[in-house]
């Protein structure tokens, strides 16, 4: 059964008003458990706005998403559960950080969800340390640390809550490399340990290729395209349409092939690509 | 070329954190020369202290010790502040944090308005300005309903109204999407090509840099090294080292000349590595 | 709402005054002939801004709880016949006419003051009520400093707005509960909301700060401006036309004391 499942979602902003606008129209698709998706789209192709049904934060005008094989508008009055199965990490997460220490703040989701200290007290520690924050860091203030350990604070406090699928809403905004690389790291970890699915959105085309399973393009609203990595990555001239591209390796490897060079123009790192070229040149 | 900014041994010192070892200065003894017209990239990781140093150009931060240079001018000399503001502007990373004003016009026209040009002569440069970056056509919109991109060239264009010598940008893209990304990045090669306005863009993106004429990389307060792109992105394995990013073409080039096939020292993106590869096969054709 | 009537055209020191004016007269009105004059003269202030009507109607939503409750207040106030009468509850003609005399003077006054702030730009208003408040400056008052806060204040709301509905959703994300619970519960509920939404006020105040100093801001000294208010015909045929309308107002208030 899949973990996630989208049924004819329409979602329209401002319904009603002269500033009405479609978001999302018929889009359909299943998530597999354990499966990490990228989410990629040109900003306003409604990527946002899905992963915000997803977790039941706007619900659509149209159509029905199961969690679980659940519908989870069923009872709405219990959409609270399924934010706590629909983890949700947004943009720039460090600007919701509010306890006096750290360990508070990662524990306001346990809280919230009604669990006993002990689970608390061993979720907020596994939390801290799938993302790489000391012991020592928990008592201090979370407005005392680094812009990097903040995000990574604001991340552990909805890992804590031990979501059955975990939406990550461009994680690395603003990150300098290194930082960017430390967290995605974490998160391949998080995902390899915990086994359970990973939404990923990002606009950041190398670090979807390097880390995804499947990617579901998105485009004016609608799904354009779910499926491998490789598979939607060789479509590099239809993405460069609909504003997208493909990552810079993958371009050199097409430009190649355009020019008679016979490589394998789907290579979705350096290291393939050095592989690649290698074999040919030899 | 005309030296225009000149930093001469500037070490720097955040408030609360004194202390005599290095890592208690955010600038550790940093030299360099800004030439007139130049488009230079300042890169390096958070706490390298590139944010710091941007921040020295326009007199914001003052050195602890060492001197700053702005056309001759110190940046201590409290008395000519505004005529270094003026020759010298500066961009932010948050483009929602530096527009005061709710209609994109008047906002553009706040930085002449406070250094006290005439009303007319306002009109005309706000509306060059708008042009230059490409928003004349929202001049009477609020910034509320613009995109990243946009609101980050009202800022510039706010900057240009002032008709300064020299932009500092500093991270100007880092909050942006790719498109508002390259709409900046192309917005600041214009202005430089075209008005020859000085540029230093300080960055974390490797794409940005290898449009520059100079890279300046810093690491731990002080520049780790410089030159043109080539010049800087060849030593691949020093960037490495220091956990910097490496454009892909670059990287992949530099492993395939380290391997032993002969190909040139540095690419800077996709088309100049192609065709380093394109030339390789046909010389191996060639030699049979 | 950008547009090119005529009271758009208008300086906008002159709308403000006008609208003191406008506000002394309608509580001047005693009758409902008086209160006609105004009303006719609201009609045609809105007419002449060429907004649509529907857009003023709008405005009135914002305060119809208001009108509804001193409307209801007035029409138990009231002497002359009584029509009906419950327990302590009387129900006169006076109370009729007073429910309706209110009801269209906080209309109509709403609607007025609408048609400044659609047909003037936040930074004309501002600017106006800087040059309005000059004199003040004899007194010491920093009136350029409240200005800038008013514009800044003007330009950062919407963002604040953004912001506090993009924390909540972060909050409600982690399972934070701000639908239900008594107004303990819920206040306490608003805490993981509001210290964020502190911190990042903070934070782009801080920002702000720093890009005005780039932009070499020096308080109110020896600034220009790029768009100067100056007073113009127009200006003048609106004076001139309101003060026929108030003597107006003042007439029917002497001639028909009782029509009420």
């Amino acid at each position: 059964m899949s973990v996630v499942r989208a049924e004819n979602i329409r979602f329209v902003y401002g319904g009603g008003t002269s500033f009405e606008k479609t978001a999302l129209d018929d889009v359909n698709f299943e998530i597999e458990e354990g499966e990490f998706v990228g989410i990629i789209g040109h900003t306003g192709s409604g990527k946002s706005t899905l992963v915000q049904l997803l977790n039941g934060l706007i619900r659509p005008t149209e159509g029905k998403i199961y969690i679980n094989g659940k519908d989870i508008w069923e009872e709405p009055k219990k959409i609270r559960e399924v934010r706590f199965k629909v983890g949700m990490v947004f943009q720039y997460p460090e600007y919701q950080l509010f306890e006096e220490t750290v360990y508070k703040d990662i524990s306001f989701g346990p809280k919230n969800m009604g669990l006993e200290q002990d689970e608390i007290d061993k979720r907020v520690r596994s939390a801290a340390e799938f993302t790489g924050l000391r012991e020592d860091q928990l008592e201090s203030s979370p407005f005392e640390l680094s812009g990097g350990e903040k995000r990574r604070a604001a991340i552990a406090g909805v890992i804590a809550m031990d979501p059955d699928v975990l939406i990550l809403d461009e994680p690395t905004a603003g990150l300098d490399p290194l930082g960017r690389d430390a967290l995605l790291s974490q998160i391949v970890d998080y995902h390899k340990v915990r086994k359970n699915t990973v939404l990923l959105v990002s606009h950041s085309m190398e670090d979807i290729a390097r880390i995804a399973d499947r990617i579901l393009v998105m485009s004016k609203g609608k799904k354009w395209m779910l499926d491998t990595t490789h598979n939607v990555f060789s479509r590099g001239k239809e993405l460069e349409n609909i504003g997208l591209r493909v990552p810079q390796i993958t371009k050199i490897m097409m430009m190649l092939r355009q020019k008679g060079i016979n490589v394998d123009p789907t290579v979705l790192t350096v290291e393939q690509g050095f592989n690649e070229i290698v074999n040919y040149l030899s | 070329m005309e030296e225009f900014i000149e930093v001469k041994d500037v070490y720097f010192q955040y408030e609360g954190t004194e202390g005599e070892d290095s890592s208690a200065f955010a600038l550790n003894g940093v030299n360099m020369t800004i030439n007139k017209g130049e488009f230079v990239a300042i890169v390096g990781h958070n706490g390298s202290g590139k944010s710091t140093l941007a921040k020295h150009f326009n007199s914001i931060y003052l050195p602890t010790t060492g001197d700053i240079f702005v056309d001759g001018i110190n940046t201590k000399d409290d008395d000519r502040l505004f005529e270094i503001r003026k020759k010298v502007g500066l961009v932010l990373q948050n483009p929602d944090n530096q527009i005061v004003a709710g209609i994109v016009e008047e906002d553009v026209a706040f930085g002449c308005e406070n250094i006290g040009i005439p009303s007319k002569e306002i009109r005309i440069r706000v509306d060059n300005a708008l042009k230059a970056v490409d928003m004349y056509d929202y001049r009477t919109h609020s910034p509320d309903k613009l995109s990243g991109g946009q609101k980050q060239r009202i800022a510039i264009a706010g900057i240009i109204a002032m008709e300064p010598e020299c932009i500092v940008l500093d991270e100007p893209t880092a909050m942006l999407d790719p498109q508002g990304r390259d709409e900046v990045i192309h917005t600041i090669t214009e202005l430089n090509r075209n008005m020859g306005i000085t540029i230093i863009l300080i960055t974390h993106y490797m794409e940005e840099a290898v449009l520059a004429d100079r890279v300046i990389v810093m690491d731990s307060g002080n520049v780790l090294t410089s030159g043109t792109p080539k010049e800087v992105f060849a030593q691949v394995e020093l960037l490495k080292q220091r956990r910097l990013d490496v454009p892909q073409a670059t990287e992949l080039i530099y492993k395939l000349a380290g391997c032993g096939f002969e190909l040139p020292k540095c690419v800077l993106n996709e088309e100049e590595c192609v065709q380093a590869l394109i030339k390789y096969c046909s010389l191996q054709k060639k030699n049979g | 709402m950008p547009g090119k009537s005529f009271i758009h055209k208008m300086d906008a020191r002159a709308k403000i005054l006008l609208l003191i004016v406008y506000i002394v007269f309608i509580f001047l009105c005693y009758n409902f002939i008086s209160l006609a004059v105004m009303t006719a003269f609201t009609v045609l202030v809105i007419a002449l801004t060429k907004i649509s009507f529907i857009k003023y109607l709008k405005s009135l939503k914002v305060i119809l709880v208001i009108i509804i409750l001193t409307g209801i207040l007035n029409l138990f106030y009231g002497s002359g016949e009584v029509l009906w009468e419950w327990w302590m509850i009387k129900l006169t003609t006076g109370g009729i006419s007073n429910y309706f005399f209110v009801i269209i003077r906080i209309s109509i006054l709403m609607m007025v003051s609408s048609a400044l702030t659609y047909t003037t730009s936040p930074t004309d208003l501002t600017d106006a009520i800087e040059r309005l408040l000059k004199p003040l400056s004899f007194f010491h008052v920093q009136v350029h400093e409240i200005a800038m806060m008013m514009t800044i204040a003007l330009r950062f709301i919407p963002v604040l707005l953004e912001e506090t509905d993009k924390i909540m959703n972060a909050q409600k994300a982690r399972g934070a509960d701000m639908e239900s619970g008594n107004i303990f519960q819920r206040v306490k509920a608003l805490i993981p909301v509001l210290i964020p939404l502190f911190v990042s006020s903070f934070r782009r105040a801080n920002d702000l700060a720093m890009a005005m100093e780039c932009r070499c801001y020096n308080g109110g000294k020896n600034r220009t401006r790029m768009k100067i208010l100056h007073y113009s015909v127009t200006d003048l045929i609106a004076l001139v036309f309101s003060a026929v309308m108030f003597v107006g107002v003042i007439l029917c208030n002497l001639y028909f004391p009782n029509f009420v």
